[in-house]
């Protein structure tokens, strides 16, 4: 079905962008601007999700030029799904931007950049042509190589030009591939392409082809063994640049595999025996990293890292239960991970550091802010009924109904790892008594309520849509049913934009 | 002409990659920008290289009767290399400043050790 | 480096190029040209100014900063993209007048587009070419 209003939730961020350019300089309106736009930016997605949800695959021909000649959007489920946590988390992030991030930084444009970000996200996901999908992505790098270099601290330049490099180095991979897949297929549009490739007889140069695009998805999700440029740049940018990095840039890679892998080249047994052996080894190196940091933020990178190899071997099991197992990981792991970088950014206000070793007694000073803290931290340990629980149980069920047995012991390590990194951080940064000989300087103590509340709401407003899906997995999982039904019969896909 | 946009495109790739090796942050650039230009001659060489007429058909016309060149290719082209563009402006931008910060260009000297993070 | 055939040539060069970029500009959207060409044309026209008379010099007859430019032709292009949603077509549809305007020809929405695409490539490459030799500047001093 046609809509032209598919694309509303990436002009919603191009407009507040273009109006905080305007507003050049006058922070406090930029401020107003980018909530209200984020608060918009939710309501159309939710629309948009409600539309799909009910009617089906929506596509929309940019140019009236008719598919597979145009560039073509698509909102399927998935692409709906993951634009509306996205905007949830977008909505936070802005939330707790308005006092976490300096005045200095707003004047240099943090604003404007944070939602051309936001716009590039919305775009990736609903784009349905792979070369428009590369454009997103460079709109995505270039927006974050700004945000990353914001403000100009030496450790942050320093991660910024490993960002930099690999992220490049990922875009040129899959400009390579797109290349050769043109000459191989002569197509862009990615359901066109799905037809042409099954027609191709030389398959193993498809798979060859298929390389460099996870190659190039591989670096920017962050899959071993290239994952090393994120623990290395992550908790260098502020907290709230850091939350939209660790909870969406490295989502998107898995978001373009996912969908690259599914509807293109379908994953032959080649292709799923890699997957899982990178998904294994991505879990045990990320969580083996994760067990020595003392700093909260190297920490949280590590677990991303970590957390990304579940994801990548729910695809590589390719079965439906693997999948809803993934997709809901994703859902999880894109609010959790956004909020623990947001929590991390309120300790540092409360406390002036991120080092374990100097921090403590939060739970004793604050121990309501503490409790709405352990919720997200217990979601992401995956403490059942919490969001954490269910998607883990149905990669394990996945796991063992396919015999990966190595990929269960990995999904254990991993779980453990995290529960003990997260139990160590608690008693470290909660319930321990501040060092006798750490100066505190508290800067969240003589704020106004007002800026309080602007740095605990969007903690609790993740928290609580956290708890939301844990509680009402039910739904979630009737959800993430669909989404994988329509991920392994792209047939649907393929109609509604080639029209039948 | 095939053969010898190969050959280029080899050359470019190969330089791209040995440069990214290197330690040097100048050469990471200079080596990033050789594997966009590799990149974008790819995309040339596998559009199909046909001599034609430049893709603007006649209104009226209901039959190809000329060869056309292939227009998708150059508009790719085009978009990749004001992407690289704006992403080696940055990157210059970027490594000056790191480059007064560290005043070294050598990349093993981007350490800053977790002790003295905050 | 002030060199006074440079600067007497940018005089004349200037205005010529602004022109020559408009034309292209404007012959962009049949033949070879368009926004992004044209901007870049005209970016190198104040470059080159800026090469003869310093950059400082090209600042003062830009009157205000290249940024400014940047929202302009940001918001110009956008409008342009989402006008035909107005008319019940997809964003960034053509919708052309129906008669053509001597000297300009057919006006439409995507003239409109690549109005804003100049402008804000004209924006960008001055803002970040002015960035880096005034950094230049300022270490050589």
């Amino acid at each position: 079905m046609i809509d032209n209003y598919i694309l509303a939730p990436v002009f919603i961020h191009l407009f507040s962008a273009i109006l905080q350019l305007i507003a050049w300089r006058k922070t406090v309106t930029q401020r107003v601007i980018s909530i209200v736009g984020s608060l918009m930016g939710v309501i159309l997605s939710a629309q948009l999700f409600s539309k799909v949800y009910k009617g089906g695959i929506l596509t929309m021909n940019a140019s009236n030029w008719d598919s597979p000649f145009g560039i073509v959007f698509v909102a399927d489920l998935l692409s709906t799904t993951l634009v509306l946590i996205t905007s949830i988390a977008a909505l936070a992030v802005s939330i707790f931007s308005a006092t976490g991030i300096s005045r200095q930084r707003m004047l240099y444009g943090y604003f404007p950049i944070f939602h051309f970000l936001v716009m590039g996200l919305n775009g990736a996901f609903l784009t349905g042509d792979i070369f428009n999908l590369y454009v997103w992505f460079e709109v995505i790098i270039i927006s974050s190589f700004v945000l990353m270099t914001l403000g100009g601290r030496k450790t942050q330049l320093e991660g910024a030009v490993k960002y930099m490099a690999m992220n490049i180095l990922a875009s040129t991979f899959f400009l390579t591939g797109i290349a050769i897949l043109y000459g191989i297929t002569g197509s862009l549009n990615m359901a066109d392409l799905a037809i042409r490739v099954k027609l191709i007889e030389n398959q193993s140069l498809i798979g060859i082809t298929s390389c460099f695009f996870l190659i190039g998805f591989g670096i920017k999700s962050a899959v071993f063994p290239l994952y090393y440029w994120l623990p290395s740049s992550y908790h260098t940018p502020p907290s709230a640049v850091a939350a939209t990095f660790g909870g969406l840039l490295t989502k998107v890679g898995i978001y373009a595999i996912i969908r690259v892998f599914s509807l293109i080249f379908v994953p032959d047994d080649f292709t799923k025996n890699l997957l899982m052996v990178l998904a294994i080894l991505t879990i045990i190196t990320g969580s083996l990293g994760a067990l020595i940091k003392i700093n909260i933020r190297r920490l949280f990178s590590y677990l991303i890292v970590c957390h990304i190899g579940f994801m990548i071997g729910g695809i590589a099991m390719f079965t439906k239960i693997a999948l809803m197992g993934t997709i809901f990981y994703l859902i999880h792991d894109i609010l959790v991970k956004t909020n623990m970088f947001l929590i991390a950014g309120l300790i540092r206000q409360i406390r002036g550091t991120m080092n374990m070793a100097s921090l403590g007694g939060i739970y004793a000073q604050y121990p309501k802010i503490s409790l709405l803290i352990a919720i997200v931290l217990f979601s992401l340990v995956g403490i059942p009924p919490l969001s954490g629980f269910w998607p883990k149980l149905y990669l394990f069920e996945a796991s063992f109904t396919n015999n990966q047995y190595a990929f269960a012991g990995a999904l254990i390590f991993g779980s453990f790892v995290t529960l003990y990194t997260i139990a160590k951080m608690w008693s470290e940064v909660f319930w321990k008594d501040v060092p006798e000989s750490v100066v505190v300087e508290n800067n969240f103590e003589p704020m106004p309520l007002f800026k309080k509340t602007l740095l605990v709401l969007p903690i609790g407003l993740l928290a609580s849509v956290t708890l939301y899906v844990g509680l009402n997995a039910e739904v979630i999982i009737i959800l993430v049913g669909k989404i994988a039904d329509q991920l392994i019969s792209t047939q649907p896909y393929i109609e509604a934009v080639m029209g039948k | 002409m095939e053969l010898l946009l190969i050959i280029l495109i080899g050359l470019l790739y190969g330089s791209g990659v040995y440069l990214i090796l290197r330690r040097s942050m100048v050469k990471l650039l200079l080596g990033i920008m050789l594997l966009g230009s590799g990149a974008n001659l790819l995309i040339f060489l596998l559009g199909g290289i046909t001599k034609g007429k430049p893709p603007v058909i006649d209104e009226k016309a209901k039959l190809f009767q000329d060869t056309f060149a292939d227009p998708i290719p150059q508009a790719l082209i085009l978009t990749a290399i004001v992407i690289s563009f704006a992403l080696t402006a940055f990157a210059i931008v970027l490594l000056k400043r790191v480059y007064a910060l560290v005043d070294s260009d050598d990349l093993d000297d981007l350490n800053t050790n977790e002790e003295e993070d905050i | 480096m002030k060199s006074p055939i440079l600067q007497t040539a940018t005089k004349y060069l200037l205005p010529i190029l602004l022109l020559f970029s408009f034309f292209l500009l404007l012959r962009g959207h049949y033949y070879p040209g368009g926004g992004f060409v044209g901007g870049l044309v005209a970016s190198i026209a104040f470059v080159l100014h800026s090469f003869a008379n310093g950059t400082e010099a090209t600042m003062k007859i830009l009157k205000h900063k290249p940024l400014s430019l940047i929202p302009v032709g940001l918001s110009l292009s956008a409008l342009s993209m989402v006008a035909p949603m107005m008319f019940g077509l997809p964003p960034m549809t053509g919708l052309w007048l129906e008669e053509p305007i001597p000297v300009i020809g057919m006006i439409g929405s995507s003239l409109f587009f690549d109005l804003g695409v100049y402008l804000v490539v004209i924006g960008v490459v001055l803002t970040i070419l002015f960035t880096i030799a005034l950094n230049n500047e300022e270490e050589s001093k």
